[in-house]
């Protein structure tokens, strides 16, 4: 009888410690993915503000104007549009 | 000492106690007890539930995390409406503790003075916002400085790259990140996401201490692919608003249709406001003329009387009919062609644009025939492109229809229409005589169009909108380099109160190239002020510019490469009225 009570007070204490350790993984797993989600979260303002800027220097009224001003290119006239016939790839 | 004297004396053996005294005794101790357990029990078992969040609310809280509005993008991906992570600082007034430096300091971080900030902090004990949506840095160095009783909480900001050139069609967001106007009103359910929770342990001032769990994670909106495409609906807002200020009109609107798909490509419109800083835009400029506003369209809706009538054969593409001398009564009223021909074949009627051929070729038809045109080709119906608020124009029953109104509506007045509708109606000519449907969403290469028309009478039709663009037709400002154009102008009186006045509007509807129609683009200007007004001089221009540009940016194949332009003399051109 006894000896089973101390098996049992053994398994006891073996189970309220690995209920500690399991909680306190949880825990620091828990902070792990808090810290990869604050990431995450950092990198999507990134991303966005990096999309904005991109749309911003891509804008049409920008490529417009360097292309006119600092290129000096033009839109060719007519006269000066040759059409080869043939098969359009597609 | 005389006390003990007396204990003395009482020291006598006990008396004897009553016998059921220490039972009842013993009895009652074990009913409080009993109390106890039974208070315990109850505590723990069941009203546990209420102690429990008593419990929690001192050290943790659930806090709102905010998801993540899915982006609106043209059809190329190009961003249209993007969502940013932003902060918004906030204190409690009477909670704030910080030195005047400090303050200082926080106040140059938010960019105000320290008195705006001072009377921030009067109030007794106010929740208040101390700068709402700056950019993360901006909160960073604010939470450098450690101000207690300052937090920041985490929201998104709404940016519009695209700022005043779609906002009609993005339409925006309010405070909550929750549509307004446009597709983002539209589309809420796709867009907006649900934001999740999380449980965090706090202290006693509420500053989060630790993270605990996630009780729910936020999910993110969807993207949202418009049928628009971003380059084109620069060039059309650019040359929109450059045709409205040089015509110092009211207002203008622009729509480019895919001539085979019958997708948005772009829809402009002007005035218009800029979503990024929309603090005092008045309603009027928000509004979305091409779908939720109508007009007359004038003679932009000719092709569809000659289309009904070479369908029932009433007519031929060479039937001679005679508008001498350039007017027509019938009844009471009497309607006029702007410059008086003589006899015409139905083709010189869409060319030279006679109101009085059209109502006479109308006037053969049965009225019923002509309803059903104009019906079966999507007017006095909203076209349903997905927008919010459109309009579907008036077209009332045939039967109703006066032989006036009969002819009237030949020449497109007594029947009212919106742009979309109207360039949505032309892809019956583009696409031998299938109706597509106008959708502002991003769809497949194939929609199946409703046949309205055989496919030669459509061909007819569109060989006319050649010579109208053609000198020797009223538009020969249409004509684009390189590419044969297809397309008629409208010229209509305005309708105000009860009956017409000297106002105008200035349409033309077109597509090219005109062998093989890729684009449908439709121009109206709202009242021109410049002394010129004709449809031809006015709307045909920015469609010329707008379309040839568009055609060399989709990389279109030139139908008539060389010099095809040739413009008539000024004395020589045609004019038209309606």
């Amino acid at each position: 009888m006894v000896r089973l009570n101390l098996m049992l007070l053994a398994v006891l204490v073996l189970c309220a410690l690995s209920l500690v350790t399991s909680r306190h993984q949880a825990r620091k797993l828990f902070v792990e993915l808090e810290r990869e989600q604050a990431r995450t979260h950092a990198y999507e303002t990134e991303f966005g503000q990096l999309q904005l800027e991109q749309s911003t220097w891509a804008m049409p009224v920008r490529v417009e104007k360097i292309a006119r001003e600092q290129l000096k290119m033009q839109i060719p006239g007519p006269r000066r549009i040759e059409v080869i016939p043939g098969e359009v790839p597609r | 000492m005389t006390g003990r004297s007396m204990a003395q004396k009482h020291a006598a053996p006990a008396p004897e106690l009553p016998r059921f005294r220490a039972p009842i005794v013993f009895g009652l101790l074990l009913l409080l007890f009993g109390v106890l357990v039974g208070r315990s029990l109850y505590l723990q078992w069941i009203d546990n539930a209420f102690l429990q969040e008593q419990g929690s609310s001192r050290y943790s809280r659930e806090i709102e995390v905010p998801a993540h509005r899915g982006r609106v993008v043209d059809r190329a991906g190009e961003p249209l409406a993007i969502s940013t992570p932003v902060k918004s600082i906030w204190a409690f007034a009477g909670q704030v503790d910080a030195t005047p430096e400090k303050l200082a300091l926080l106040a140059q971080a938010l960019e105000t003075t320290p008195r705006a900030l001072a009377e921030k902090l009067e109030g007794a004990n106010d929740f208040v916002f101390l700068a709402k949506q700056v950019p993360p840095e901006v909160a960073g160095r604010v939470a450098a400085l450690k101000i207690k009783g300052v937090h920041d909480q985490n929201e998104y900001r709404r940016f519009y790259p695209a700022g005043e050139m779609a906002s009609h069609i993005v339409g925006f967001t309010g405070d909550h990140d929750v549509g307004q106007e446009g597709m983002e009103l539209a589309q809420q359910e796709w867009l907006g996401g649900k934001p999740g929770s999380r449980r965090v342990i706090i202290d006693r001032r509420g500053d989060v201490v630790e993270d605990v769990e996630s009780i729910r994670s936020p999910q993110a909106g969807r993207d949202l692919a418009l049928a628009i495409d971003a380059r084109l609906q620069y060039l059309a807002f650019r040359e929109l608003k450059a045709a409205v200020e040089a015509n110092r009109a009211k207002a203008g609107g622009l729509v480019i249709l895919d001539a085979r798909t019958g997708e948005i490509l772009a829809l402009a419109n002007w005035p218009t406001y800029n979503p990024n800083a929309r603090n005092k835009v008045g309603r009027e400029k928000m509004r979305n003329r091409a779908l939720t506003d109508v007009f007359e369209p004038g003679s932009t809706l000719k092709p569809f009387t000659i289309a009904a009538a070479l369908e029932s054969g009433a007519v031929r593409p060479d039937t001679v009919i005679q508008t001498a001398p350039g007017s027509l009564t019938i009844g009471p009223n009497t309607i006029h062609d702007a410059h008086p021909n003589g006899a015409l074949t139905v083709e010189q009627v869409i060319q030279k644009s006679s109101n009085v051929g059209a109502a006479k070729i109308a006037l053969s038809l049965p009225s019923a025939t002509m309803w059903h045109m104009l019906s079966e080709t999507g007017f006095g119906a909203a076209p349903n492109t997905g927008f919010p608020g459109e309009v579907g124009g008036r077209l009332r029953p045939a039967k109703s229809w006066k032989p006036i109104e009969q002819a009237t509506i030949a020449y497109g007045h007594g029947i009212s229409v919106n742009l979309v509708q109207l360039a949505r109606a032309y892809t019956v000519f583009a696409n031998e005589g299938q109706l597509k449907p106008a959708t502002l969403f991003k769809g497949g290469d194939a929609v199946a169009g409703r046949p309205v028309m055989r496919a030669s009478t459509a061909l007819a039709v569109r060989h006319m909108l050649e010579l109208a663009v053609l000198p020797g037709g009223t538009a020969p400002k249409a004509q684009v380099p390189g590419y044969r154009v297809a397309g008629k102008t409208g010229t209509a009186h305005k309708l105000e109160g009860r009956g017409y006045t000297n106002k105008y509007v200035s349409s033309f509807v077109g597509f090219a190239p005109a062998s093989a129609p890729r684009l449908i683009v439709a121009v109206m200007i709202d009242e021109p002020s410049t002394g010129v007004h004709y449809g031809g001089d006015v709307a045909a221009p920015v469609f010329s510019a707008v379309m040839g540009s568009a055609l060399r940016t989709l990389g279109a194949l030139p139908d008539a490469p060389g010099d095809n332009v040739i413009l008539p003399d000024e004395a020589a051109a045609i004019r038209e009225e309606t």
